[in-house]
């Protein structure tokens, strides 16, 4: 008996040692060691067996199961590496095929980007963003914001108009008033949005975006303006930037000035590295990026008294700046985009660059 | 504004380059566009010559050589071919090496076999004059070899000046050399005008009758006699032409200088031309028919000003002169006319007549009346001198007299309140003396007096601190903070509903679009609106740029429309664009309404082709799928109810509608819309995003979830085609119970196996108890009621 333990012993080993892949291993396993496979069936009769040969043959059977069950593992496991390692070396894929299903890219439109990222800034600044409406009347458009009656950006040519007192506003400014008439001071806001003017080239087209600016408390001073515009400048064009303001003229802001910041292509020094003339300033230096000023007392005295803005906005008590910019303006400044009209064409080739 | 530099520094000659008075100017406030260079780039090799002889070239008739001392050991021989040239004559010459305003460089060249060692010049050679008749013959008295621009203005910088339009008195030169003296403190020379050679008093050459002194303020007439019309000296040409003018002859011309130099434009008449010997200035009717200048009639309305003699119309006040009454080559008397008009007046007349003149443009901005005497005195000493005339004594002038403003209180605190830097009291006097203001020290600052040509833009003490600010402040201001007290600096609800709206599109593959607000009306039949469709309400422009930029589009279906036309046309059908902007609507009474839409429109394939298997194509569904995509970011459900717009599909369209309020569209455009665009085919949806922000919730409150896994079971349902999906789960969400936690169609199945007019539903049942793992035994009693009830509704299971 023993003997034909150690033959079966010997037998299993044998196969085990040549079985070639795990399926023939599963079946070696059920073979040697299954329900009807003799070792098991050996050991299950010891209890037939004379008392004396029963420990004998007994412990014979289990030594030889529980080898049969280790070197079955042992194989299992060498097999599974080694079937593994062919597989990972036959499925290696493709890598430069296209991903698949392809998933497309989407953008934002260049202007919400840039619009957002002013957003942004002026957000961290502690400012709030307020919109308002497009259609606008003549009154919030050009009266409040101290146009004469006969300034010249009234006329047909300048400014579309749906009725008599009713335009698309020509810039974000009517909403200095109605920011003001809502609110009481000390108030910071930015306001984007569309505004129109009748123009058409390269470089105007007759709706385009600006953010307006607003901060009006008892003391923000033109050097206030200059700081806030520095820290947008270097947020938008780099921590190198400077900021210049010089004097113009706005019917609204009293002084006005024009912002000014270094060119960030030629650092701001009018040439290149070679010796060029920098194309993007045209050599000055410096890039025209907003107009600015102190707010004019007149348009304080065109806030009414509300409810809402108590103490309101007395001009002997009451100062701040304000700043439009057009987002198209700083977009193509950045992005070298050449043409205003490209903006509102929507051409796939153009969206899916930002 | 043009202002040559060699002009301006007769007025104000600080000792800085043309880069550092560009410089100034520009951060005082008088920009400086560009800086041009007028006539030759550099003087040398330009000089005096004198013709000593001058013969027949041998093999030219038209040649002649000439002997010319350029102040060397020897003449220089020249071939001219001019035929005034002479022996005799001083001339300007250019010898090799000289470069010639249009950058060539003069070199010995042979000239039918003569070697000509230099070049007689022309006036319009060197860009000192408009004659081209012949060589510069010069004054004798100047030695050969002087170089020539010691005589004549062959170079000058020109610079070009952005002037705001609160600044006429900078449209004259002497204002702009006020500015230069304030910005750099240089002297500034007595104003021209100072030494008048004309008087007061009545003058009876010329009679001036002003009938709307409301719109000329001011009118002022000398008469000038024995005057000889000549071209002008080549200085005073040379001038006008690095000014951008052309020169014509020396009284026009004079006339034109004196502008430049004043910024007040007068006019000269032939007073022998003028009927009567009488001007009338009064309002046109309208529609009045005059000939300008230029050969041309207008039509006038009341608004304009004319100017009348006996024989009826002469000019357009303050814009264009009329030919009848022109100064021409034998002109000997000449009524000088300078005047004050009401620049809104002007403004509005040269803009509906469509002509703009140096004038008009001068006039509109509204000028001093005082700057007629300045024009008067600078025009009449130059008649006098150029044109051998003589002034009659007395001066027309009718003058609707005017206050004088107050003088205006500069609080010496207040400016630096204002600017954020302090400018002591002495300084801000010291500045605006430079400017022209006069000033005396009060308590608490100065009391300014304001120039007349300044009393337009200055009227208030915020006014002083800007002319204050721009001298000396600006440049050198700090940057600081402000104190931003009880600021907040952030974004309301709505606003960061409506970037995560854009980025959840943009994110799931679409591009931006950023359409026009303005549509053509045409565009609401394209959309196969009905009469009356609220659609059709509206806004339009009382002045497009054209008709089909007229109105303001009611629906971003149109612009999303228009740029997938433009992106199908040029790079294919396959887009998915969306659009995050205002629409609006016209109202009885008051401003329009606007809304902000969010609209997305999908074309042609909805991925490119792969190579393992083709992405669907734009229809109902897959607009549905973004849909649902965009209200999942939300954190909100919707619900959509059958119902037909004219632009999209009838049997594919839908209302979206949360908690009952109507909220958009979805659907499949309509092909005949589609077709209009020159689409295949598209489909999309529209939502009103500032009533989707009310609906989004703001803050998202944890719901509990089961940590035992849910049990899934598929069951498939053969239904009536007529029987929707939504009805068959709300037939099994209604027979669940709790334990159901979601039902989902994964297969739809229409054919043979079913029958016609059937399909299968597959749907995904999963279960889920907040207590336990759920066996099969726990959900059969919940199926057998869900089957019960799908059978209510004529369904039976599959399989």
């Amino acid at each position: 008996m023993i003997e034909r333990i150690e033959q079966l012993r010997g037998e299993a080993r044998e196969q085990i040692a040549a079985a070639g892949d795990s399926a023939e291993l599963e079946r070696l396993r059920v073979a040697w060691l299954g329900r009807r496979a003799e070792l098991p069936l050996l050991l299950r009769s010891v209890g037939e067996l004379p008392p004396e040969e029963r420990g004998p043959v007994g412990r014979a059977a289990n030594e030889a199961r529980r080898e049969l069950e280790a070197l079955l593992d042992a194989r299992a496991s060498e097999l599974a590496a080694r079937e593994l390692e062919a597989s990972i070396e036959q499925g290696a894929a493709d890598i430069t095929l296209p991903g698949a299903p392809p998933l497309n890219a989407g953008s934002l439109h260049v202007i919400t980007r840039t619009r957002r990222e002013l957003e942004d800034i002026f957000l961290g600044l502690g400012f709030t963003v307020l919109e308002g409406p497009q259609v606008e009347t003549v009154h919030y458009n050009f009266d409040a914001l101290n146009h004469a009656p006969t300034h010249p950006a009234r006329a047909l040519t300048d400014t579309f108009y749906v009725s008599e007192d009713t335009v698309l506003r020509t810039h974000t400014s009517p909403m200095q008033i109605r920011a003001m008439q809502a609110h009481p001071p000390p108030l910071y806001v930015v306001i984007p949005g569309r505004v129109y003017r009748p123009d058409s080239d390269a470089t105007h087209t007759p709706q385009f975006h600006q953010i307006e600016g607003l901060a009006v408390d008892e003391d923000i001073t033109l050097a206030d303006l200059k700081g806030t515009l520095l820290e947008f400048a270097r947020a938008v064009f780099g921590d190198r930037r400077e900021v210049r303001l010089r004097p113009h003229f706005f019917p609204f802001t009293e002084p006005s000035v024009e912002v000014d910041v270094s060119c960030f292509n030629c650092e701001g020094r009018g040439t290149l590295r070679d010796g060029a003339r920098c194309p993007l300033c045209k050599g000055e230096g410096w890039l025209e990026v907003l107009g600015a000023g102190e707010v004019d007392p007149n348009v304080f005295a065109a806030v009414p008294d509300t409810d809402a803005n108590a103490p309101g906005y007395d001009p002997e008590r009451i100062q701040g700046f304000a700043w439009g910019l057009g987002v198209e303006r700083i977009a193509m400044l950045r992005h070298g985009i050449p043409d205003l009209r490209l903006m509102f064409e929507n051409d796939v080739r153009l969206l899916e660059q930002f | 504004m043009r202002v040559p530099l060699p002009w301006l520094r007769e007025y104000c000659d600080p000792p800085l380059s043309t880069a550092d008075v560009e410089r100034r100017l520009t951060m005082t406030g008088t920009k400086v566009e560009a800086v041009h260079h007028h006539g030759v780039a550099d003087v040398a090799n330009f000089v005096v010559g004198h013709v000593e002889a001058c013969d027949a070239h041998p093999d030219a008739d038209r040649l002649r050589v000439c002997a010319v001392d350029v102040g060397a050991a020897h003449p220089a021989t020249i071939v001219c071919g001019a035929p005034n040239v002479a022996a005799g004559q001083t001339v300007a010459v250019a010898l090799p090496g000289a470069v010639l305003p249009d950058g060539t460089t003069l070199r010995p060249a042979k000239l039918r076999g003569i070697v000509s060692e230099g070049m007689i010049l022309s006036e319009t050679e060197i860009e000192v004059g408009a004659g081209d008749e012949g060589i510069i013959v010069l004054a004798e008295n100047a030695a050969p070899g002087t170089p020539l621009s010691e005589l004549l203005a062959i170079a000058a910088d020109v610079l070009e000046l952005e002037v705001t339009p609160n600044r006429p008195d900078c449209l004259g030169l002497y204002g702009v050399a006020r500015e230069l003296h304030a910005a750099t403190g240089a002297p500034l020379a007595p104003a021209p005008w100072l030494a008048d050679p004309g008087s007061a008093g009545p003058l009876d050459a010329v009679d001036v009758t002003v009938r709307c002194p409301d719109l000329c303020p001011r009118f002022t007439a000398r008469v000038l006699e024995d005057v000889t019309v000549a071209p002008s000296p080549l200085w005073l040409q040379a001038r006008l032409i690095a000014a951008g003018q052309r020169p014509i002859s020396n009284v026009v011309d004079v006339t034109n200088y004196a502008m430049l130099l004043t910024g007040q434009p007068l006019h000269a008449f032939d007073l022998d031309r003028v009927e009567g010997a009488e001007l009338t200035v009064r309002r046109a009717a309208d529609g009045e028919q005059v000939t300008t200048l230029d050969g041309q009639t207008r039509t006038l309305d009341a608004g304009m000003v004319v100017i009348d003699d006996d024989a009826g119309p002469t000019s357009i006040a303050a814009i264009m002169g009329g030919e009848r009454s022109e100064v021409h080559a034998r002109t000997t008397r000449v009524v000088l006319e300078v005047a004050n008009w009401d620049g809104p007046a002007i403004h509005r007349a040269s803009s509906a007549l469509g002509l703009r003149s140096e004038a008009s443009s001068r006039f509109e901005k509204g000028l001093a009346p005082e700057q007629c005497d300045w024009a008067q005195a600078v025009a009449c000493a130059l008649l006098i001198e150029l044109c051998g005339a003589r002034l009659l004594p007395g001066t027309v002038d009718i003058d609707a007299q005017r206050p004088a403003p107050a003088p205006i209180t500069l609080r010496e605190q207040r400016v630096s309140a204002i600017l954020g830097v302090d400018v002591e009291r002495g300084r801000q006097a010291e500045i605006l003396a430079a400017l022209g203001f006069a000033s005396e020290p009060v308590a608490e600052g100065l009391l300014v007096t304001v120039p007349p040509e300044r009393r337009n833009d200055v009227t208030r003490e915020v006014d002083l601190i800007e002319e204050v600010a721009r001298i000396d402040g600006l440049e050198d201001l700090p940057a600081r903070l402000p104190a931003r007290r009880g600021a907040a600096g952030r974004l309301t609800h709505g606003q960061r509903v409506k970037r995560r709206a854009e980025d959840e599109l943009a994110g799931r593959g679409l591009h931006e679009a950023v359409g026009w607000s303005f549509a053509d009306p045409a565009v609401l039949d394209r959309l196969r609106l009905a009469p009356g469709d609220p659609l059709r309400d509206v806004v339009t422009l009382r002045n497009p740029l054209s008709e089909s930029q007229s109105i303001l589009r009611p629906t971003l279906l149109s612009s999303l429309l228009d740029s997938a036309a433009h992106n199908a046309a040029r790079t294919g059908p396959d887009l998915a664009l969306f659009e995050s902007g205002t629409v609006f609507r016209a109202t009885a009474a008051g401003l329009a309404e606007e809304y902000h839409e969010l609209a997305a429109l999908l074309c042609g394939a909805l991925a490119p082709a792969s190579w393992r298997g083709q992405a669907g194509g734009a229809d109902f569904y897959s607009a549905k799928a973004l849909l649902e995509g965009l209200f999942g970011a939300l954190h909100l459900s919707f619900t959509l109810s059958r119902e037909e717009w004219p632009f999209l599909h009838p049997g594919r369209s839908a209302a979206i509608e949360v908690a009952d309020a109507r909220l958009g569209w979805i659907g499949e455009v309509h092909p005949l819309v589609a077709g209009a665009w020159d689409l295949p085919g598209a489909a999309g949806f529209a939502l009103d995003l500032d009533a989707l922000a009310v609906a989004v919730p703001r803050d998202l409150q944890f719901v509990p979830f089961s940590p035992y896994p849910p049990l899934r079971r598929d069951i498939a349902v053969v239904l009536d085609s007529g029987t929707s999906a939504g009805d068959a789960l709300a037939a099994i969400r209604g027979a669940a119970g709790d334990a159901l936690k979601d039902a989902r169609v994964f297969d739809v199945y229409e054919g043979e196996q079913v029958g016609r007019g059937h399909r299968s539903l597959a749907i995904a049942l999963t279960f889920a108890a907040p207590d336990r793992t759920l066996a099969d035994s726990d959900v059969d009693p919940a199926v057998e009621r869900i089957v019960a009830a799908l059978a209510e509704l004529g369904g039976t299971l599959r399989g």
